[in-house]
């Protein structure tokens, strides 16, 4: 049964104490490979605010995890998003894959931030100068999902 | 009642994060409950709609009864 644990958390979290437990969960693994996105320091910016709606967005997680387990060859994968108010800084997401092979645990990583950043169900708003202002979809998020479509 | 519940800046034009109108809602009926800005901002095809937490196919086809929730969810803008 392959090491899976798929999260949404409300509070600040510190990666490495999610990443020291998940590699212990992974005996004989050939290697661990983890990103973690904070709240960039983008100039002005003094918070930024995730929400998500509970239907989707978690179920959402779990199938692009589904996804990744077909699509590579993995022992675990960690995949633990913050929604909330963040202020820059704080760790918003993190995901950690387990592999035999290094290649399937580096892609995996790629291929779920990708998928995160681009059709995951979250909307994102930041506060600059006291007014909050949403964010748009950009460009180069559909670009990044597009190279997994080939 | 119905719930209705908005994500993202369709929020911000309904004035709350839920609504609760009276049942039962089909798209027009939706659409004349809502104000006018949201009523036509909803009808992008970038918006999509979801009815007890399954994304809708067609919108214009909505059939809502009493103690379901519609979603409003604008494009999503990434983790």
């Amino acid at each position: 049964m392959p090491m899976r644990d798929i999260r949404l958390l409300h509070e600040m979290f510190i990666p490495g104490t999610l990443i020291g437990p998940f590699t212990q969960a992974n005996p004989g693994l050939g290697g661990v490979c983890t990103f973690v996105g904070e709240v960039r320091h983008d100039h002005g910016v003094e918070a930024l605010e995730l929400t998500h709606y509970e239907p989707l967005t978690l179920p959402g997680m779990h199938d692009l995890a589904d996804r990744a387990f077909e699509r590579f060859e993995l022992m675990g994968l960690l995949m633990v998003h913050r929604v909330g108010l963040m202020r820059p800084g704080e760790p918003i997401v993190c995901v950690s894959a387990a592999a035999i092979h290094r290649r399937d645990a580096i892609d995996a990583v790629d291929f779920c931030m990708d998928h995160l950043k681009g059709a995951a169900w979250f909307w994102k708003r930041e506060k600059r100068g006291g007014v909050w202002h949403w964010i748009e979809p950009r460009e180069q998020d559909h670009a990044d999902l597009a190279r997994w479509r080939a | 009642m119905i719930t209705i519940v908005l994500l993202g800046k369709l929020a911000d034009l309904a004035g709350a994060p839920s609504l609760q109108l009276a049942a039962p809602l089909d798209w027009t009926g939706l659409r004349a409950a809502l104000p006018p800005a949201l009523a036509e901002a909803i009808q992008d095809p970038r918006n999509r709609v979801a009815l007890n937490g399954a994304l809708l196919a067609d919108k214009a086809g909505l059939q809502a009864r009493s103690g379901d929730e519609i979603a409003l969810l604008p494009p999503v803008s990434g983790g």
